[in-house]
């Protein structure tokens, strides 16, 4: 297995790091600390912050050069990062470190498609998208999407992956995943998956596209969560799961049978066993609309949800609607949404946030993060109501995943 | 037979040639993989096709079949095409 080691960690600071130096001294070694985990096309960057959550030290690049899709932090550990990493030039792979970055082996066995008999055309995956912890209960289980499309799994920490062929290889769900041409421009993409907190067989996963689909059984068999209330595209048939295309599905941790799903197609609320789904993106402002890329849930309190807003209209131009960056909160479940953009731009800011780029750190107050295309990190430490750039000039951000650790760093 | 490996993939190898032995292309890249765990993978897919921006040369040309033959004292050049910005 290849060792890598980190690149010398580079110091910056957020505006007002001097007084956060100050108050940094009032507070315990082993207080909560937030690291933010970015994830871009040219490598991941870990942006660990003080207790009070206005200095921010920038410690990277791990990986230079490759192409990272996810880098995730278990939270069972509180110390194994797990990362989705292939190049422009070399084939995918996931490397994983037991000491929050600052050493990474590679994976043994990556995720990859069962080999078809000659004469058969198999898949490859071309990149691992997706990286989810498994279940409190099974320590050293994870989960992983691809593009194009597949579930893997792992029980030994994400070191071998196997495919999940109830999927992969199902002839039906072949068919909803379509090809290469049916998804985003660098591919198909599997993604959303998510473990229920009460029960470790019960999973949900998003495709894009192909819809929202459930499983019971650890991810051995699934059935379509598309049954009503899903829009798709005028003029194709909703009745045909292909034509679906969830950008991101969040499960509410504090009401496991709560979902928020958003879509190519809108906004929308699942309460479960309900099978259908409410398009509360029609309670947004109409000038601003309902579609983006990326969700944020909160972890306490199922009915307050963050979305960022972005154009989609005419030739989707996946930017703010006309170049006003901002997130709508709803606090009430999707029946009304407040725009929180203090701090932001008040224009010609052409920010694109994707599907995995947006995130909370768990903590109280709630502490959110996005990241753009253009390379900005963004944060709130009251719940979007400021904002603030705490780095910049980064590569085009692919995922931002927030965590509370317990040690300094 | 002599194995230039290049720069993306010598945080496996530590070097920039290595030595190995093979029947084929293909027993070569095995080799590689054992000694070098991972390399393989990161070069030809789960298909066993050869990876869109991965070439290998044996004696100065293209080898499109990772199976055919090798004499043993062949030199082989694992070169790293464009895949842009």
């Amino acid at each position: 297995m290849a060792t890598r080691k980190t690149s010398p960690a580079k110091a910056v600071r957020a505006p007002r790091a001097r007084s956060a130096t100050r108050r940094r001294a009032a507070h315990p070694r082993s207080a909560p600390r937030v690291v933010v985990l970015v994830a871009t096309r040219k490598g991941a960057w870990l942006v660990h912050g003080d207790t009070s959550r206005k200095a921010w030290r920038l410690a990277g690049p791990h990986f230079l050069g490759h192409i990272v899709s996810h880098v995730v932090l278990d939270p069972r550990d509180g110390r194994t990062l797990l990362a989705a990493a292939k190049t422009g030039h070399l084939g995918p792979t996931v490397f994983r470190s037991t000491d929050l970055g600052a050493s990474w082996q590679e994976a043994a066995r990556p995720p990859a498609f069962a080999k078809v008999p000659a004469g058969e055309k198999g898949r490859a995956v071309d990149h691992t998208f997706w990286l989810t912890p498994g279940h409190a209960s099974e320590p050293q289980v994870w989960y992983a999407g691809t593009s194009p499309q597949g579930v893997f799994r792992s029980e030994d920490g994400g070191a071998t992956w196997e495919p999940l062929a109830g999927l992969n290889d199902d002839p039906q769900y072949r068919k909803w995943m379509g090809t290469q041409q049916d998804g985003t421009p660098d591919g198909p993409k599997l993604h959303s998956i998510i473990v229920d907190p009460r029960d470790a067989a019960h999973l949900y996963l998003g495709m894009s596209g192909g819809g929202v689909h459930e499983s019971t059984d650890r991810g051995r068999t699934w059935v379509p969560l598309v049954k009503k209330g899903l829009e798709v595209v005028e003029g194709f048939d909703a009745a045909n799961l292909a034509f679906h295309d969830p950008h991101c599905v969040r499960l509410c941790p504090s009401n496991p049978d709560r979902l928020y799903q958003q879509n190519h197609c809108g906004l929308y609320r699942i309460d479960r066993p309900s099978n259908e789904w409410v398009r509360i993106g029609r309670n947004m402002p109409q000038k601003i609309g309902d579609i983006g890329f990326p969700l944020v849930v909160h972890p306490r309190d199922a009915d307050t949800v963050w979305m960022f807003p972005m154009d989609g209209t005419t030739v989707w131009p996946r930017t703010s609607p006309d170049g006003v960056p901002s997130v709508y909160a709803t606090r009430n479940g999707g029946s009304t949404w407040q725009r929180l953009a203090a701090g932001m731009p008040k224009g010609k800011a052409w920010w694109t946030v994707k599907r995995q780029a947006m995130t909370s750190d768990g903590s109280d107050p709630i502490g959110l993060y996005f990241g753009t295309t253009s390379g900005e990190l963004w944060m709130s430490r009251d719940g979007g109501r400021r904002w603030s750039c705490i780095a910049s000039h980064l590569p085009e951000i692919y995922a931002v995943e927030a965590a509370q650790v317990a040690a300094r760093r | 037979m002599n194995v230039l490996i290049p720069a993306p993939l010598r945080s496996y190898t530590g070097a920039s040639r290595v030595d190995a032995s093979g029947a084929t292309l293909s027993a070569v890249l095995f080799e590689l993989d054992r000694r070098f765990p991972g390399i393989r993978f990161r070069m030809v897919d789960e298909q066993d096709r050869i990876r869109r921006h991965i070439r290998f040369f044996v004696n100065g040309a293209q080898v499109f079949d990772l199976e055919e033959p090798l004499r043993g004292t062949e030199e082989i050049l694992i070169v790293q095409a464009l895949s842009g910005g």
